[in-house]
C-alpha cells in the first residue's frame, strides 16, 4: 500500500511479473489486483491496494485500504505484512500515512522508492538510520533496478518475523509532526533541490495562455489519435470477421447454424470487438499522460470549467474516456474522493459521444445530408457530426450539473485537492499493464453480456422460421434470399415487438421497422447498423445506406411516403445522442454503485430526454423542412 | 470501521501552532494579522498557523494529513487562470487546493520574510 504516485503500482507489477488478476471486493466497487510472487520458500501473493493518503477514508479507494487493513476483520483477504511505499522526494508528506499504517500492528516494511531521483536533486536519507527510526525494515527501490526486487522478494519469506515498532508512532496531530521531524531528523534526511525541471515545464504548460493552448493542442492529438490511428487496424479487425463469417458460410451446411454462427455471433461479436483497437489507444494514451504527470495538470487546468457542472479537474478525464467508451469512463470515477461527484460523473459518462455511436451517426448523416454539401471549407456532413458531439458534450455537463445538485443534497463538501507530481518519463511496464487490463475487462464484457444479447437478438430477429409452405402461401420465392429475409424479419418475434411498440415511437417518427433497430441497439449502439442492414435487407449489410433510401412507410396514414425523410433521421440521430442504449454501461453502473437503482434510473431517465428531445427535433425539422 | 479509523476520525487538528519546543501555545489567537491561504501572492512563502475544522472535520483532518500541518511552511506555487484551484508546495511536494479548501487554513508570515508592520510575525519558524 502507499499513496498514490508512490510507485505501489511499479513495485507491484515487478514483484507480480504479468501472473496479476484483478476481482472485486465484495460490497465494494473497487477493482483488486492480486499477483504471485516466486521467494525462495514458496508463492506469496502480493496484493495492490488503491493509493490512499490516509487511514481516515473519504473515498471508496481508501475505504478498501482500511477495510483490507484492518487487522480485527478476520477474512480471507486479510493480509499477513504490509509493503507500506514512500516516495523518497516526498518523505516528510508520506511519513504521516506510515505513522498510521504501523499503529495498526501488522508487520510492516517500508520501501522507500525514487532513491535515485532523490540523489539527482542532491537529497540525502540514510535507510539504516530511517530503519533504526522507524522500528521496521526498511528497504531502498530505484526505479527499474531488479537487484533491488529480487532482494525484496526473499525479504518477504520471513514476514512474519519482521521487527515491530517497541512504541507505535502516536496518532494526535500535534505528537504526530513532532513524531515525523524526530524521524526525519535522525535519518539524516536532506530535502531534495527543487525539480527545476518540473518547474520550468510548468512555467509553460500550467501558463495562463500556453498552458492553455498546450492542453488544447493535446486534446485534439487525443482525438487524432482514437480515431485516425485506429481506424485502419479497426478496418484489420473487421475484415478478419467478414473473412470468418463467409469461412462459415462456406463450410457449415445451409441451416439456421450457419445464419446464427456467421450473422449473429461471429457478426454481433465483430462489430463490437471493431473497439478493441480503439479501446487499447486510448488507453495508451491516457497511461502516458498519466505516466509523465500531464494529466493532474489537464484536470488543474480544467478544475474551473468542471467546478460549473458542479464537478472537478478530475471527473474531466472520466469524461474525456467516455469519448471513446462509457465503460473506462465509469470505471475512471474511481479517483474521485468523493461520492456525490462519482455518481455525477457516471450519469453524464454516457451521454459524452463514445465511439458505439459513431457508425450510427455515419450512416444517418449519409442518408440525410448529401456528401457534397458545404459551408465554405467545412463539409455538411462533418459539420453535422461536430454539433452530435458538441451535443452530447453540453449534455452530459447539465446532467451532471443537475445531478450533483440533487445528491449533494445530503452530503457534505469534500475537499478537492491533487498532488502536481513531477514530470516522468512513463514506465512501458506500467503503461503495458494498464493497457492489457482494460481490453481484458473490455473481452471479459464482450465473452458474457455482449455475446449473450447478440445472441437473444438474432433468436428474436430470425424466429420463427418460415416453412416452405408459408413462404408459398406468401408467393414468395425461397431462392430470393433478400425476399425471405424480409418476410421472416416481418413474421419474427422482434417483428412483433417492433409492432407493439410503435405507439411510443410513433410520435418521434419511427416505424416498426425502425423499432427493431432501436431494440437490438439496446445491447450496443452499433448494432443499430446491421440491424438496418437485415430490415432493409440489403445485399451489403454494412452499407445499408442505399436499400434504406428507398423503403417506404409501409402501413399508415404515411404509406408510401419516403421512410427516412430528413425529420426522421433528424429525431434518430437525437436519440441516439441522449438515450442509454448500452446494456454494458448499465452493467459497469451497477457494479460500481453496488445497487441496480441507478442504471435504472440513469435509463429511464435518459429515455425520458432521448424522447422529448427527438419529438421537439421532429416537429422543429418538420415544420421548417 | 476498523479501530485505527475511528481513532483517527476522533483527532482535533484544529489547534494552533505550538511555535517554539517548550514555549507556550495560544499565543497565536485572534488579533493578529492571519490570512487565509488563498490570499498569498504567487510565490511568496508563509507558515500555517492554524487548520480550521469548523466547516468540515473530515476536510480539515484531510488537509492535515496532506502535510497542512501548523508550523509548517508552504508557498503558492501558482494558480489556475480565472479563479480556479492554485498549486502550492507544502512538506516538500506540490498539491492543487481550490480557493474554498485554501480558506480554512490561516497563515502568518515567517519570520525569514522582511517584517511588512502590522503582519502576522511574532515568533521565528525557523526548524
Amino acid at each position: 500500500m502507499g499513496s498514490p504516485n508512490s510507485g505501489k503500482s511499479t513495485l507491484f507489477n515487478a514483484l507480480s511479473g504479468l501472473h496479476a488478476k484483478t476481482g472485486n471486493y465484495p460490497g465494494v466497487t473497487v477493482t483488486r489486483y492480486e499477483g504471485l510472487t516466486q521467494t525462495p520458500a514458496g508463492p506469496v501473493i502480493v496484493e495492490d491496494l488503491p493509493g490512499a493518503y490516509s487511514l481516515d477514508p473519504i473515498s471508496p479507494d481508501e475505504q478498501v485500504v482500511d477495510e483490507v487493513l484492518d487487522p480485527d476483520c478476520d477474512r480471507p483477504t486479510s493480509p499477513d505484512a504490509v509493503l507500506a511505499t514512500v516516495d523518497a522526494t516526498t518523505l516528510r508528506r508520506s511519513l504521516g500515512l506510515i505513522a498510521q499504517v504501523l499503529t495498526i500492528g501488522l508487520p510492516t516494511t517500508v520501501v522507500v522508492t525514487f532513491t535515485d531521483e532523490l540523489a539527482r536533486r542532491h537529497g540525502r536519507l540514510d535507510l539504516v538510520a530511517l530503519e533504526r527510526a522507524l522500528g521496521v525494515p526498511v528497504r531502498g527501490i530505484a526505479a527499474g533496478d531488479p537487484r533491488a526486487v529480487g532482494e525484496l522478494r526473499e525479504h518477504l519469506t520471513h514476514a512474519r518475523h519482521w521487527p515491530r515498532p517497541v512504541i507505535p508512532p502516536p496518532t494526535d496531530p500535534d505528537e504526530v509532526s513532532g513524531w515525523i521531524s524526530s524521524v526525519l531528523a535522525s535519518a539524516g534526511y536532506r530535502v531534495p533541490d527543487l525539480d527545476t525541471r518540473s518547474q520550468k515545464i510548468d512555467a509553460v504548460l500550467l501558463h495562463p495562455v500556453w498552458g492553455t493552448i498546450v492542453f488544447f493542442v493535446t486534446m485534439f492529438l487525443f482525438f487524432q489519435v482514437i480515431f485516425t490511428v485506429a481506424a485502419p487496424l479497426q478496418d484489420l479487425v473487421q475484415s478478419f470477421f467478414d473473412w470468418l463469417a463467409g469461412l462459415v458460410q462456406t463450410y457449415v451446411p445451409d441451416s439456421w447454424l450457419t445464419g446464427l454462427l456467421s450473422q449473429g455471433i461471429i457478426g454481433g461479436v465483430g462489430s463490437v470487438l471493431v473497439f478493441l483497437p480503439q479501446i487499447a489507444l486510448l488507453f495508451i494514451v491516457i497511461s502516458l499522460l498519466e505516466g509523465t504527470g500531464y494529466m493532474s495538470r489537464a484536470a488543474f487546468l480544467m478544475d474551473r470549467v468542471m467546478a460549473r457542472a458542479g464537478l472537478e479537474g478530475r471527473a474531466f478525464v472520466a469524461l474525456l474516456s467516455s469519448l471513446a467508451c462509457a465503460i473506462p469512463g465509469i470505471m475512471a470515477t474511481r479517483s474521485l474522493p468523493s461520492a456525490k461527484d462519482r455518481l455525477a460523473t457516471m450519469l453524464s459518462a454516457p451521454l459524452m459521444t463514445c465511439s458505439a455511436r459513431l457508425p450510427v451517426y455515419v450512416m444517418l448523416i449519409s442518408l440525410m445530408v448529401p456528401a457534397d454539401v458545404r459551408f465554405g471549407p467545412i463539409g455538411a456532413q462533418g459539420g453535422v457530426m461536430f454539433l452530435l458531439y458538441l451535443g452530447g458534450a453540453i449534455a452530459s455537463m447539465g446532467t451532471a450539473w443537475f445531478f450533483s445538485r440533487v445528491t449533494g443534497r445530503r452530503q457534505g463538501q469534500l475537499p478537492f485537492y491533487m498532488e502536481m507530481p513531477p514530470y516522468r518519463l512513463p514506465r512501458l511496464a506500467t503503461v503495458f499493464h494498464a493497457v492489457w487490463d482494460a481490453c481484458a475487462a473490455f473481452l471479459r464484457k464482450m465473452t458474457t453480456i455482449i455475446l449473450g444479447a447478440t445472441i437473444v437478438l438474432w433468436l428474436l430477429l430470425n424466429l420463427p422460421t418460415p416453412s416452405a409452405a408459408q413462404l408459398q402461401q406468401a408467393g414468395i420465392d425461397p431462392a430470393d434470399s433478400g425476399a425471405v429475409a424480409t418476410y421472416t424479419l416481418d413474421h419474427s418475434a422482434a417483428g412483433a415487438i417492433g409492432h407493439a411498440i410503435e405507439p411510443v415511437f410513433e410520435p418521434l417518427g419511427f416505424d416498426w421497422r425502425i423499432n427493431i433497430g432501436v431494440i437490438s441497439s439496446l445491447s450496443a449502439r452499433e448494432t443499430f447498423v446491421a440491424t438496418m442492414g437485415q430490415v432493409a435487407a440489403a445485399s451489403d449489410p454494412e452499407n445499408p445506406g442505399t436499400a434504406l433510401e428507398t423503403m417506404t412507410v409501409d402501413h399508415g396514414p404515411r404509406a408510401g411516403e419516403k421512410l427516412f425523410t430528413p425529420p426522421v433521421v433528424g429525431s434518430l440521430m437525437v436519440f441516439f445522442m441522449f438515450a442509454l442504449q448500452c446494456i454494458a454501461t448499465m452493467a459497469v453502473m451497477r457494479r460500481e454503485t453496488g445497487t441496480w437503482k441507478w442504471p435504472l434510473i440513469a435509463w429511464v431517465y435518459m429515455f425520458g430526454l432521448a424522447w422529448v428531445m427527438s419529438f421537439l427535433t421532429h416537429l422543429v425539422l418538420g415544420a421548417v423542412l | 470501521m476498523s479501530e485505527i479509523t475511528l481513532t483517527l476520525s476522533r483527532r482535533r487538528v484544529d489547534r494552533p501552532a505550538v511555535i517554539d519546543a517548550g514555549a507556550p501555545s495560544g499565543h497565536t489567537g485572534p488579533g493578529h494579522a492571519l490570512r487565509g491561504m488563498q490570499e498569498l501572492h504567487e510565490g511568496e512563502q508563509a507558515a500555517i498557523v492554524r487548520v480550521c475544522d469548523g466547516s468540515d472535520a473530515a476536510c480539515a483532518r484531510r488537509l492535515f494529513d496532506l502535510g497542512f500541518a501548523p508550523g509548517a511552511s508552504v508557498v503558492k506555487v501558482r494558480r489556475a487562470p480565472f479563479g480556479g484551484p492554485a498549486v502550492y508546495r507544502i512538506a516538500d511536494y506540490e498539491i492543487a487546493l481550490r480557493p474554498e479548501q485554501a480558506r480554512t487554513i490561516l497563515v502568518g508570515t515567517e519570520s525569514s520574510e522582511p517584517v511588512q508592520p502590522g503582519a502576522y510575525a511574532t515568533r521565528s519558524f525557523a526548524a
